[in-house]
């Protein structure tokens, strides 16, 4: 067979074909190096942190010693914190995304506040615990307390239910709305019969990704001054506090291997209450999706 | 939704008919009251800000604050040179867009233009899994298992350096990159693509020469706002890049950034009014502008150069 001299055409068009596979195998190398991580990181936890959790590390407080130091205070502190922020956050911005969608869609303030809500958003979680420190501690004389604590981080979640109860709202067809108005109903009867029980799943499943973020939270409760060492469970919601992220901080600041290794610990129950939380919140999107969307 | 609607009850009067407007009034007024809370909260964050901020510039200069290259407010001879944190913060930020850049932007050209769609709807929600891991477990990570192996690989690393937690808060804001990007692309119309495949480019071509500038306006509005995302990050600096605010660049000693300032101080206990305690409020309020103006900037970016096609 004779050999086909190569053209010039050819060796581009090679040349193109092997660069292009190169850079297909450095796409996949790049999502195969953050997977990569993700695994890393969670199988290392596991290593490190599944042999210190059992049922005295679940129901023990603090300590000076690695291997009696448990979560209860912090686990306590943080359902606390967060059924505060939860039901604060939920009810200003279940509050807010009616108003916005319903009362004052297209309207100027409308516009103005949700420029403002997505800015919110971006602002650094430990500015919030500076608001939180100023206006809530000593302005309103809360102390830092539970209070304070969930005031603090539900105005740091504000934002994310506020974008995702809005979303859930417009979601209601306006046809239902307009059958009902037809029927006599008055705005506020619209809302509360019609758009509320439909948005409600959207609105709870924003709700529980809130909460999910407010549970992971240090840096705003450090800066409004929760406590690291808290030897009691908090019995009033004017108590002080700490949660679980500032345990884990706290453990793993310190050169003791035993702190670090209930750290770890700590780390892997939290992560498990994210799980079962962010779980939750696909199950629940998933259910009502396929009930009324159909 | 079968749930009745409550007509109202006929001939009942004016008494019922004025009780309902009332109550109609009232409801839209609360609701507008407590939409009004976050335009509140925007006031209040600048207010507490400027207010302690301000009395702080009347005992230490703003020039000397805004120029100065030593941070020494809690030792005995103070100083105020905010620059120190501010390399702490940029060093650490700009590392951490080197991790994220490259890896996220690559992940999302993967996830938009080559996967297959069972892969990408399996794979994007994992990746997105990253993000909401709380930062105090990077901090974790960063401290006690990403740190160890930079020291294996070169003695002349601290325990506490700007590199390691830069390649963790990397990873932490790649799910940011990649997932703000694949949808910028995604977004790019089919026939763009077909017309470059059609005139012999390859997927390589397609991607980078086509469907990436077509959605440059997203993705750089995506890398804005994770650089913004990383300057206000707090807890993966706070551990593992050390408390020893200093003006350099380099990645293997300790530095400390603007946020993790702010909780050294609220972790000891400088009294409130004290020079010490006043300093974070003016740090929170240069970090509060920094990255006000960035998401700001990204909004712009997306409104002022979105490609519009079709």
């Amino acid at each position: 067979m004779a050999v086909i001299p190569r053209t010039e055409f050819q060796r581009r068009r090679n040349r193109r074909k092997w660069l292009g596979r190169a850079f297909h195998g450095m796409c996949l190398l790049s999502v195969a190096i953050a997977l990569g991580m993700l695994a890393v990181l969670l199988i290392y936890l596991l290593i490190q942190g599944a042999t210190g959790i059992n049922w005295s590390f679940l129901t023990s407080f603090a300590s000076r010693h690695p291997d009696q130091a448990g979560i209860k205070a912090a686990i306590l502190g943080s359902i606390y914190v967060v059924l505060v922020a939860g039901v604060v956050s939920f009810t200003l911005g279940v509050a807010t995304a009616l108003y916005l969608e319903e009362y004052a869609a297209r309207s100027r303030f409308a516009k103005i506040a949700k420029i403002n809500i997505a800015n919110l958003a971006g602002v650094p979680s430990i500015v919030y615990g500076i608001l939180g420190l100023q206006i809530f501690v000593h302005n309103l004389h809360l102390g830092k307390s539970v209070l304070a604590g969930g005031f603090t981080l539900a105005l740091l979640v504000l934002p994310i239910v506020i974008v995702a109860a809005g979303e859930a709202v417009r979601a209601v067809p306006p046809s239902f709305r307009e059958g009902s108005y037809a029927l006599g109903a008055t705005r506020w009867q619209v809302i509360w019969h019609i758009v509320f029980p439909l948005a409600f799943p959207g609105i709870l499943t924003g709700v529980i990704l809130a909460v999910s973020r407010a549970i992971g939270e240090t840096a705003p409760l450090i800066a409004m001054g929760a406590l690291t060492f808290v030897p009691f469970s908090p019995d009033s919601p004017l108590s002080r506090f700490t949660v679980l992220p500032i345990q884990i901080f706290n453990w793993t600041s310190r050169p003791q291997e035993g702190f670090q290794e209930a750290a770890a610990a700590g780390i892997i129950v939290l992560l498990v209450i994210l799980l079962i939380m962010n779980a939750g919140a696909v199950i629940l999107r998933n259910h009502f999706q396929n009930k009324w969307e159909g | 939704m079968s749930k009745d609607v409550v007509s109202p009850p006929l001939g009942r009067g004016t008494r019922n008919a004025w009780k309902r407007k009332f109550l109609e009034r009232a409801i839209a007024i609360l609701l507008f009251l407590s939409s009004f809370l976050s335009i509140l909260i925007t006031a209040g964050i600048v207010a507490v800000l400027l207010f302690e901020a301000i009395t702080f510039f009347v005992d230490v200069s703003f020039l000397e604050f805004i120029t100065g290259t030593r941070w020494t407010p809690l030792f005995s001879s103070k100083q105020f040179g905010v620059l120190a944190l501010v390399a702490g913060t940029t060093l650490t930020a700009v590392l951490a867009m080197v991790v994220a850049l490259p890896l996220g932007l690559l992940s999302a050209i993967y996830l938009s233009e080559y996967s297959p769609d069972g892969v990408r709807r399996l794979v994007k929600p994992i990746l997105e899994v990253l993000a909401g891991i709380p930062t105090v477990v990077y901090g974790y990570f960063a401290l006690l298992f990403v740190t160890p192996i930079l020291r294996g690989i070169s003695g002349d690393i601290a325990v506490f350096n700007a590199l390691s937690a830069s390649i963790v808060m990397g990873i932490m804001i790649l799910p940011m990159v990649s997932s703000l990007s694949e949808d910028a692309m995604r977004a790019v119309p089919r026939n763009l693509r077909e017309a470059a495949y059609a005139l012999g480019s390859t997927k390589l071509e397609v991607s980078t020469l086509v469907v990436v500038p077509a959605a440059l306006s997203g993705i750089m509005s995506a890398f804005i706002l994770a650089v913004s995302r990383a300057i206000g990050e707090t807890m993966i600096v706070t551990i593992a890049a050390g408390q020893n605010p200093s003006f350099t660049l380099n990645p293997f000693v300790p530095i400390e950034t603007m946020t993790a300032y702010i909780v050294q101080v609220s972790q000891g206990d400088a009294p409130a009014g004290s020079i010490e305690f006043k300093t974070i409020f003016a740090v929170a309020l240069l970090l509060f502008a920094i990255t006000l103006i960035m998401n700001l900037l990204s909004q712009y970016v997306v409104s002022r150069f979105r490609e519009e096609y079709e």
